[in-house]
């Protein structure tokens, strides 16, 4: 499964678990209008962290804080890249 | 740190008022603190609470900041009611600080108060009144520790050991707009406050009912200037298209442990602001700030002279100071501070060169998102599950709320973890007795767990 579609599954199984309304998931969603609160994007990163094997917020030079789900799933994507490259090199 | 003449918030109001235009805004109304000086959000009663044990619990936080302010040198004692306090513990918070009063607003109070003898309602519509001469009682300030299991802790301060922290250098500004996340009836939000109340300045109060984003449009609307938060309510801000509302000259984190990313992050988004974290908690008051733009502080700290002196002991850090809390309130047997007046925090830290990092609580307890979590309360939960053996909680940094609360599940030994979907049972479970913030983000099946001699679980610090 792509990264985006990674990311867009465990936010609907986590609304789901937490109970909460999604609103549709468009690239520009303002994340915390999205229905998820701060403790459930909290959840969602760590969930990632387990499928993806990388959390591009510790992981990423420059610290940054997304805004909206594209923001968000470009962040995660960018940094699957660079590990791609990465590995790319080492091997 | 008060002036020596000054006995009470009201004293310091009117010496450093002079006909400024200052104000006090709330979510829904505002108020002039020249109109408070010269009236009343009591309805005229302060007389009556002379020298009484009063419970301030008012939903709205512009009702407890007038209340607080009013009451400060005419109460005995004032017990700061936090509007997130549940409702069970009130009989209990009633009982322990003897309340002969309770002071509330819009709600009628809880059936746990029906019998305490003076009742005053309060608003955030301020009338004037005559001033009256009140015989002058040196008020205790109760504060009530946050989010651990069971009943909250009552801890004793006074006015001289909240205000210690305060340097009268960052009081001077008349255009400084103060503002915090937090809730003003807690330790980290009051210290704000009453900065606010001291200075020259102004002071935003934040609303339970705002989101995050409305909050900080209403900051930049009214141009705040120095803003404090936790960690944890500063990464929500920095998600916020709002963020840019606001353009502070000082951000200043406490009440959780402030990571090199957020503070990096903080100094990049706001170039103009200096941004500081304080460390600070109800029981040890403020400890210190740090400037110097990095995590951890530096250890020349440790064992200097000064209004604060603090120690390293058994791994967790120690602190001597006036702004520490008084004592504990109807807390049998529970002693603050050592003989030697230093309180332990129950904060681990590691000297790693000239630095001293915060590794986490002694007693495991997990911060998410400034909420403290029990490992063993959540332990218990899972451990129902008939499938399981043992479990362990622990904390994981997490980089929205500084923590989350994951778990490392043994079952037993017959059963195939692959067979049955075992995490989503023991997550119902979860979901069905324990709060959002305490439920784990992740469930790990391990084969076995370390047990120390003792024969208790063995936990890591992360």
């Amino acid at each position: 499964m792509s990264v985006k579609l990674t990311i867009i599954s465990q936010i609907q199984q986590i609304a789901e678990e937490q109970k909460k309304n999604l609103a549709p998931l468009t690239d520009d969603l303002v994340l915390l209008e999205s229905g998820l609160d701060s403790l459930a994007i909290a959840v969602l990163v760590a969930r990632l962290e387990e499928i993806l094997g990388f959390d591009p917020f510790t992981e990423s030079e420059d610290v940054y804080y997304p805004v909206t789900l594209g923001d968000f799933i470009r962040f995660y994507e960018n940094a699957a890249d660079s590990r791609k490259v990465a590995s790319g090199r080492a091997g | 740190m008060l002036p020596t003449h000054v006995k009470s918030l009201r004293d310091a109001l009117g010496n450093t008022l002079n006909g400024r235009s200052r104000f006090l805004w709330g979510a829904r109304a505002s108020v002039s603190l020249d109109d408070l000086l010269h009236g009343t959000s009591l309805g005229g009663r302060l007389a009556e609470l002379s020298g009484r044990s009063v419970l301030v619990a008012t939903r709205d936080q512009l009702s407890a900041a007038l209340a607080m302010i009013e009451l400060d040198g005419v109460a005995r004692r004032l017990i700061i009611c936090p509007s997130d306090l549940a409702a069970s513990h009130l009989p209990s918070v009633i009982a322990r600080g003897e309340v002969d009063a309770i002071v509330f607003d819009c709600e009628p109070p809880e059936q746990a108060s029906f019998d305490i003898p003076l009742q005053v309602a309060c608003t955030s519509a301020v009338r004037q009144a005559d001033c009256i001469d009140i015989e002058h009682h040196p008020t205790e300030w109760v504060l009530l520790t946050s989010g651990t299991t069971g009943v909250p802790k009552m801890l004793v301060h006074n006015l001289a050991g909240l205000t210690a922290p305060i340097r009268s250098s960052t009081l001077q500004g008349e255009d400084i707009v103060w503002a915090t996340f937090y809730d003003i009836r807690r330790y980290g939000g009051l210290q704000i406050f009453l900065r606010a109340v001291l200075g020259l300045g102004s002071f935003i109060l934040s609303d339970a009912g705002e989101t995050p984003g409305d909050y900080l449009l209403r900051l930049g609307a009214r141009g705040v200037t120095h803003i404090s938060g936790t960690p944890s309510h500063w990464r929500r801000a920095l998600m916020s298209p709002s963020a840019h509302a606001i353009e502070p000259s000082y951000v200043r984190l406490s009440g959780e442990i402030a990571d090199q990313g957020i503070l990096d992050n903080l100094r990049s988004f706001y170039p103009r602001a200096g941004v500081g974290h304080a460390y600070a908690s109800t029981e040890a008051g403020v400890g210190f700030d740090v400037n110097d733009g990095l995590e951890g502080f530096p250890d020349s700290m440790i064992g200097a002279v000064g209004d604060v002196e603090m120690k390293v002991e058994d791994g967790s850090l120690r602190i001597r100071s006036i702004r520490t809390a008084v004592r504990y309130l109807g807390e049998d047997g529970l002693v603050l501070a050592d003989n030697d007046g230093f309180v332990d925090t129950g904060d681990i830290v590691e000297l790693r060169g000239d630095r001293y990092y915060f590794l986490g609580r002694r007693s495991g307890v997990i911060n998410v998102g400034g909420l403290k979590v029990h490992p063993e309360e959540v332990e218990a939960v899972i451990n129902r599950h008939p499938a399981v053996r043992m479990s362990l909680v622990r904390s994981r940094k997490n980089p929205i709320t500084g923590s989350l609360v994951v778990a490392d599940v043994v079952l037993n030994a017959e059963l195939d973890e692959s067979a049955t979907d075992f995490k989503g049972e023991i997550l119902l479970i979860c979901r069905e007795s324990l709060a959002a913030y305490k439920i784990p983000a992740t469930i790990r099946f391990v084969p076995a767990l370390d047990v120390a001699a003792a024969g208790k679980l063995v936990r890591h610090h992360a």
